[in-house]
């Protein structure tokens, strides 16, 4: 390399920046991103810190995301473990010496600021079972699937107990994509699944009286008004008065007059499509659609077992996000904490998602390096 | 092998990359199951919700529960509401939050404290609708800002209810304080699944009763249907369903002996802790210096915060339950019970005291230079004999010591229904090993048991503790959890819920030896070191006193001689109870930096006991008498 390259000009520098980040995804994720920030600009109407702040969290996370995509897929293989094991410490630390916020124990306290062990798993799952399976390949039986189904129930039994019922569905989630896309037989799945359905009344004793009051809140969104019925009732009213073209941005009643709430965080789905209408939801639909395939497409040209299962599976995570927030606006779906992917206000969720990018970028820039 | 491997290897990956297609068809199906339910909701139904969000004019609004009143044992309040107008700022409809205030300043008096009260606030609080910038407006007020209304948009006046603390200071670390519900007790109301509870609510309890409590005072939230216009502004109600108040908590405590109490402190430091032994009601519960819970009740100003929260005193810490103090010797006759019970000592062995105790090289002295010759076990509670406790001690050795004193509930949490209780340490072989790093800092030293045998080294117990245990003495055994509250009142169904005493455990010791060092104890208030503060007592009692050394200045606190001259004194400790035969209360007190037990702590005490067993008023509260504030629930 020349000596005068040592000071490269602003273009070169954003050429390196840039170097390994994938362009597609880059502007699908911009784009959200771009439509998640003009929507909480109108939900946080005459207060723009929160916008800022937002963008504080951006930074954060894009920061993350590139670090993340610098990070080889082998490399990364090398944390799955230590990192699984960690999350599973911390939330065994959890249940035994947690926060306890009233009756619900799931923050640890590591003096400056209190967290919660259970964000790590929803990445750290995936890459441990990706790399269990991964360490089998070419030799998988059913057993196999069954040491995987283990790993993933253990952090899904400690959320579920603490309880968070919304995480430990997403966990559980991210861990069947996994077994699901690591070829697990179609008899062995039906078969599961009709025993799901045989203990399904089984957990239904098992949830606690407020889990139960959300399901049942589903069915019949009056039994509670103020909580989370008034929720359903309110963002069904804005998403279907929003009509084809929407209301126009700034524009929403429901927002406006604050009939919305948490119209920043896992309702702010209500606001776009109050706003946009149903151009705008479809619009929003085709965005997630584009990430989702370019996701799998990564996922199938990856170069090991390892790298296909953790972008085929963090790509599915984003799906269930955007499907299940949707769905909870809607009112298809009980209300459950999870965000609308890179749209939500929130640093936790984006810098967790931004990191999943970052992952699918790696796995895209390195699928030539090792051909197995 | 490897052949079957490599076919393997082919199979999954043509496996994966059909899962793949079949994931993306699912991701497609679900979207397409969206899109439907958007067409649905959008296009089909739209006409329906438009004409919704339309007449979307019937805002629900919450109304806040009045919270349940605070009283003592004999229904005196303690915690209490009342209704006032505050000037209410809503500042995502003010476009210059300065100048509104500013013109605001110009009718009605708004002081610098009002401002940074308001600014910190807006800091603090998410999501708040309006927020005070005056409380407790004057009917004139209310009636000048009416008339200049329309210059004001986004400002507003409110009835709002208040909480107040007619005793102020007077047993403010029972009663606790109300503030604002910040952005974490949102959080852990929304963990709780009640935050639909508390839409509407402001304040939340912070600490003491209010704290423990809060969710007996807060009652449930009622909520109006109103019709609103256009700009959301409300035209009429509708529908409505009533708040249920919060319901009124009883305490144990007696507000009266707790005045009598805190005001035989004067202006000193400490803590006092008075319980019904054969119930564990806490019947007062003193931190001296206390604090004006009013102050918290709109917000505290930062500089009334930083006053209390930057003293040396520490007026904010409830060291009746927080404050880890050495026993001294009030230690001496749960040791003396432990070497009945082990058998280490009988009621007859003796010594001869010659004013130090040897071991090694080191000689330990008595706090009585000559010593004081002949002891047995009953003169050496009488007189507080350090070299008897010395030889104790190293007899018994620190595992049989650490082992009773847990029995005893020291060292460990008492159970008491507040909020931040301190555990204190129990020293052991093994507390040292977990609490230090250093090898030869973890090693248990046999001539740290000296020490422990009198009340001083790492000993360090609550207040709390030490009057559970004199109290397990009082009961013969019985030990009981301390608690405050003694019923619950719900004002609507009229029900009363009584908080059953709990028995923590009863300690397995024999009567006799109970009975000896109950004399014991007797015996310091009649001849011993008790007996100047109790002579002339119209009642039985047992006490002992006890005087422990203050080790070291905390770091970081600020030079000043004469300040540090008097925060080096020893702390005076005083345990009693009363009567000796059917003991109705028992007692610990302790005065930082008061010298002798003797001298400080016995006479608060005596003070105490007079009160509560014979209706005796100390001379400065007699003259007081009438101006006792109202009395009886309102």
């Amino acid at each position: 390399m020349p000596l005068d390259a040592a000071l490269p000009s602003p273009r070169q520098l954003a050429a390196r920046l840039g170097e390994g980040l994938d362009r597609t995804l880059l502007a699908l994720v911009g784009a959200l991103t771009l439509i998640g920030l003009a929507t909480l600009y109108s939900a946080s109407y005459g207060a723009p810190e929160r916008v800022s702040a937002q963008l504080a969290n951006l930074a954060v996370a894009l920061a993350a995301m590139w670090i993340a995509a610098r990070i080889p897929p082998q490399t990364l293989m090398r944390f799955a473990a230590p990192a699984y094991l960690a999350g599973l410490a911390l939330l065994v630390a959890v249940a035994l010496f947690g926060d306890v916020a009233n009756g619900a124990r799931r923050w640890l306290d590591v003096g400056v600021a209190r967290f919660q062990p259970s964000e790590i798993m929803k990445l750290a799952l995936p890459m441990m079972l990706a790399w269990y399976f991964h360490r089998r390949e070419g030799t998988l039986r059913l057993a196999d699937y069954a040491v995987a189904a283990v790993l993933a129930a253990l952090p899904v039994a400690l959320i579920a107990r603490q309880p968070d019922l919304g995480t430990a569905l997403l966990v559980a989630t991210a861990g069947f994509y996994v077994i699901f896309f690591a070829g697990i037989g179609w008899k062995v799945l039906t078969g599961l699944a009709l025993a799901g359905l045989a203990v399904l009344p089984l957990l239904w004793g098992l949830l606690h009286d407020y889990q139960r009051r959300r399901v049942l809140t589903l069915l019949d969104p009056t039994l509670d008004p103020l909580g989370a019925g008034y929720h359903t009732i309110q963002s069904t009213i804005a998403v279907g008065s929003g009509g084809i073209t929407g209301k126009g941005w700034l524009q929403g009643t429901q927002t406006h007059l604050e009939f919305i709430p948490e119209r920043h965080t896992d309702f702010i789905f209500a606001v776009f499509s109050e706003e946009f209408g149903l151009v705008g939801n479809l619009v929003l639909l085709a965005l997630y659609t584009a990430l989702i395939a370019r996701g799998l497409v990564i996922a199938a040209n990856a170069a090991t077992f390892f790298a296909r299962l953790l972008a085929a599976s963090i790509t599915l995570m984003f799906f269930t996000y955007a499907f299940v927030n949707m769905g909870m606006v809607s009112g298809i779906l009980p209300v459950v904490g999870v965000p609308l992917p890179f749209v939500s206000y929130g640093g936790t969720a984006l810098a967790t998602l931004f990191i999943g990018v970052g992952i699918l970028m790696s796995v895209q820039r390195h699928r030539k390096l090792v051909q197995t | 092998m490897r052949g079957a491997e490599l076919r393997n290897h082919e199979r999954e990956l043509h496996r994966f990359q059909v899962r793949v297609g079949i994931a993306g068809v699912m991701v497609l199906v679900a979207f397409a199951l969206l899109a439907v339910r958007f067409f649905h909701l959008q296009v089909v139904q739209h006409a329906t919700y438009a004409a919704k969000a339309d007449e979307n004019r019937i805002s629900i609004v919450p109304i806040a529960p009045n919270r349940g009143l605070i009283l003592d044992r004999n229904g005196v309040v303690l915690a209490r509401n009342y209704s006032a107008y505050t000037l209410e700022i809503f500042p995502d409809r003010v476009k210059d939050l300065e100048a509104t205030i500013e013109a605001l300043a110009e009718l009605i008096e708004i002081q610098p404290k009002d401002r940074a009260r308001f600014r910190k606030l807006l800091a603090e609080t998410r999501n708040a609708e309006s927020l005070p910038i005056r409380t407790r407006l004057t009917d004139e007020e209310v009636a000048r800002f009416t008339a200049n209304r329309f210059r004001f948009p986004g400002v507003e006046i409110k009835a709002r209810l208040f909480r107040q603390y007619p005793y102020g200071e007077l047993a403010s670390h029972v009663i606790g304080y109300i503030g604002r519900i910040t952005a974490r007790d949102q959080e852990r109301l929304a963990e709780l699944g009640v935050e639909a509870n508390y839409r509407g609510t402001d304040f939340i309890g912070k600490s003491g009763i209010e704290a423990s409590y809060q969710h007996e005072l807060h009652g449930v939230t009622g909520f109006e249907q109103v019709e609103i216009d256009a700009a959301g502004r409300g035209i009429r109600t509708l529908a409505r369903t009533p708040a249920q108040p919060g319901n009124n908590v009883t305490l144990t405590l007696d507000i009266r002996l707790q005045q009598v109490a805190e005001a035989a402190f004067g202006e000193r430091r400490g803590a006092l802790v008075a319980l019904e032994p054969s119930s564990g009601a806490v019947l007062a519960l003193v931190s001296r210096p206390g604090f004006d819970p009013n102050l918290f009740v709109d917000g505290i100003d930062p500089q009334s915060w930083a006053e209390l929260n930057n003293s040396p005193d520490r007026p904010l810490t409830n060291r009746a339950i927080a404050g880890v103090y050495p026993p001294g010797s009030t230690f001496k006759p749960f040791m003396a019970l432990a070497a009945l019970e082990l058998g280490k000592r009988t009621p007859r062995s003796a010594i001869h005291d010659p004013g130090y105790f040897i071991f090694g090289e080191r000689r330990f002295r008595d706090s009585k230079p000559g010593g004081h010759g002949y002891v047995d076990l009953y003169k050496s509670i009488v007189v507080s004999s350090d070299t008897f406790y010395y030889q104790l001690a190293n007899d018994m050795g620190i595992e049989a010591i650490a082992g009773f004193m847990a029995k005893l509930g020291l060292g460990s949490r008492s159970g008491i229904d507040l909020e931040g209780e301190a555990a204190g340490v129990l020293p052991s072989p093994e507390w040292k090993m977990k609490r230090f790093r250093r090898p030869e800092q973890q090693r248990w030293y046999p001539g740290e048991t000296i020490s422990i045998g009198i009340g001083q080294g790492y000993n360090a117990y609550t207040p709390i503790q030490l009057a559970a245990a004199v109290a397990a003495i009082a009961a013969n055994g019985d030990m009981y959890r301390p608690h405050l509250v003694s019923h619950i009142d719900n004002l609507r169904t009229g029900e009363r819920r009584h908080l059953e005493p709990v028995l923590a455990r009863r300690l397995a010791v024999r009567a006799e030896n109970i009975e000896f060092i109950k004399r014991a104890m007797a015996g310091v208030n009649q001849e011993g070191t008790g007996a100047r503060a109790f002579a002339g007592a119209e009642y039985t009692s047992g006490g002992k006193t006890g005087t422990a050394q203050v080790v070291g200045m905390k770091q970081g606190e600020k030079y000043d001689e004469k300040r540090i001259a008097e925060r080096l004194r020893d702390h005076s400790l005083f345990i009693a109870f009363a009567p000796l035969e059917s003991p109705r209360i028992a007692l610990m007190v302790i005065v930082e930096n008061g010298g002798f037990g003797a001298r400080a702590a016995a006479p608060i005490a005596r003070t105490v006991l007079d009160y509560y067993l014979l209706g005796k008023l100390p001379p400065a509260l007699q003259a007081a008498e009438d101006d006792w504030p109202n009395e009886g629930p309102d």
